[in-house]
């Protein structure tokens, strides 16, 4: 990869050990992916804010590393392990360190959104343009839906763009890699946000290539089938893409039999004690779907509801977070279902969920069951 | 028996150690126990396995992006890999948590040679080769 002499500069130290750094980083990024030069991106979302998961390692160096870095472009940043507005039971060493990790994020000039959907919350960029976004669901949700330009990125890399504002022009930021050469063939019909959760989870695994074509199938879907396809597409693989646009290249068929195979790996109980929803958070759209099955409905088992701030502030003054409350579900924002520790094994023997990111984290993280229903079906199931 | 595999040099470095060798991904965040760097995932053929001081060889990483965090993590615990191949593509995740981790990464430029590489070989990295001793 070609640097410029500032960019080279800056990579020997000229510039300080933390944009250095950052530097280091997009080099071995850029020639992971056979990047030929760095280009300007114009927004960055970064993971890594859960103490959860990032552990005592990653508070020790965000620590340090926010003592001289900044961030030089618009950067949101994930959720974290709980609600800071609520009690919770988590240790004071939890409390400690993950506060020290916000505080790390807020010394850098991140906006503190504690999100997985930027998509829905922010006025991101216009399509074409170039990002850099981790978390998985986001950068999917980025490339396929807002026509945004981002690699599959990860927390370290996402953390360079922001220090640098740049990222390797390569992958799927360029347009040939865009342009879908595998494509799923949907051989069964696909109704619920689970079904799409799963046929993300079982091309994720199936595809080493960067974008996947699902054909004009899924052209029409929802924002709540949407997420759930690129969530569970961005847990199981290396993909970072799906389109509709058709391709003559190579096919996989994904039927009866693949979806079982999905079903019999991460469908773990076959019921449990708590239900969780919201892996991607839930946005607007899906609180006032769940809102309309729910009204004058009561949930027979504890509920919660992950979304964003943002989200939960706009359905207090709609009046649908009252039709939720009155539900019996507790509405918890800035965290998600994937990776909470409020969904520890210590506390719960499973989990109900049509989540297939949360229950994909749920069975192999946090070591609990989880029983893998679609939304309507928890609310028959589960609701009176 | 001994012999060297030509590579991609990601991160810079020389490293030595046991081949711990899948033909399976790994997702760095839910495939694995963060202090021990033991596999803990059932689905995974490695499951069992340590990574502490192996020669880990692998197609690529997926899934979450924290991974990155998850390599450094290993490393500030003593339970990461000497080194790391990939046998696929080199993906964002594993290069990046290696170059903040200072884990040597080579990506092979080869697939048909991986299956010949036995877990009770000896692998080292050095310069832009692999070299494999059979003990």
């Amino acid at each position: 990869m070609d640097l410029t002499r500032e960019e080279e500069d800056s990579l020997n130290g000229k510039n300080g050990s933390s944009i250095s750094t950052a530097y280091k980083i997009l080099l071995s990024i850029g020639k992971a992916t056979n990047a030929e030069k760095l280009i300007p991106v114009e927004w960055v979302h970064l993971s890594g804010v859960n103490y959860n998961t990032i552990g005592d390692a990653g508070v020790e160096f965000l620590t340090r590393y926010s003592e001289e870095a900044q961030f030089v472009v618009p950067t949101t940043i994930n959720p974290m392990g709980y609600d800071s507005h609520q009690q919770n039971n988590l240790s004071s060493n939890f409390h400690k360190q993950q506060g020290k990790i916000a505080k790390a994020y807020e010394k850098m000039g991140s906006i503190p959104s504690f999100s997985c959907i930027p998509y829905e919350l922010f006025q991101l960029p216009e399509s074409g343009h170039s990002v850099s976004f981790a978390e998985s669901n986001a950068a999917v949700m980025a490339n396929s839906v807002f026509g945004l330009r981002t690699n599959k990125e990860s927390s370290l890399s996402a953390l360079a763009s922001a220090i640098t504002g740049k990222a390797p022009y390569s992958d799927l930021r360029i347009d040939s890699t865009r342009d879908p050469k595998i494509r799923i063939k949907i051989d069964k019909e696909l109704k619920t946000e689970l079904d799409y959760g799963v046929l993300g989870y079982f091309s994720g695994k199936s595809v080493k290539e960067s974008c996947v074509s699902f054909g004009s199938d899924i052209s029409n879907i929802d924002m709540y089938k949407t997420k759930s396809l690129s969530a569970a597409l961005g847990t199981s693989g290396a993909c970072g893409m799906f389109s509709s646009r058709d391709t003559h290249e190579e096919t996989i068929t994904f039927g009866k039999e693949e979806e079982k195979s999905v079903i019999d790996e991460l469908n773990t109980t076959d019921s449990g004690d708590v239900i969780a929803l919201g892996s991607p958070q839930l946005g607007l759209y899906e609180l006032e779907l769940l809102s309309k099955m729910i009204a004058g409905k009561k949930f027979s088992k504890k509920c919660m509801i992950f979304c964003a701030r943002s989200v939960y502030e706009k359905s207090c003054k709609s009046g649908m977070a009252k039709i939720l409350e009155n539900s019996g579900a507790n509405i918890i924002c800035d965290a998600c279902t994937c990776l909470s520790p409020l969904l520890s094994r210590e506390e719960y023997d499973g989990v109900i969920t049509n989540s297939v990111k949360a229950a994909h984290y749920l069975n192999k993280s946090n070591g609990v069951s989880v029983s893998l229903k679609d939304l309507k079906s928890i609310v028959m199931e589960y609701a009176k | 028996m001994e012999y060297s595999l030509k590579g991609k040099i990601i991160v810079g470095g020389t490293a030595k150690g046991m081949v711990l060798s899948t033909t399976q991904p790994i997702n760095f965040l839910s495939s694995l126990d963060h202090r021990t760097g033991r596999i803990t995932d059932k689905n995974h053929e490695l499951c069992g396995k340590f990574l502490k001081d192996s020669i880990l060889i692998f197609p690529y990483a997926v899934g979450s992006s924290v991974g990155a965090y998850s390599i450094f993590a290993l490393k500030s615990n003593g339970a990461s890999p000497s080194g790391i191949i990939c046998t696929l593509k080199t993906d964002i995740t594993t290069a990046s948590g290696c170059a903040i981790a200072n884990i040597p990464l080579l990506e092979l430029c080869k697939e048909a040679v991986i299956p010949e590489i036995e877990n009770s070989s000896e692998g080292i990295i050095d310069g832009g080769y692999l070299q494999i001793k059979k003990v």
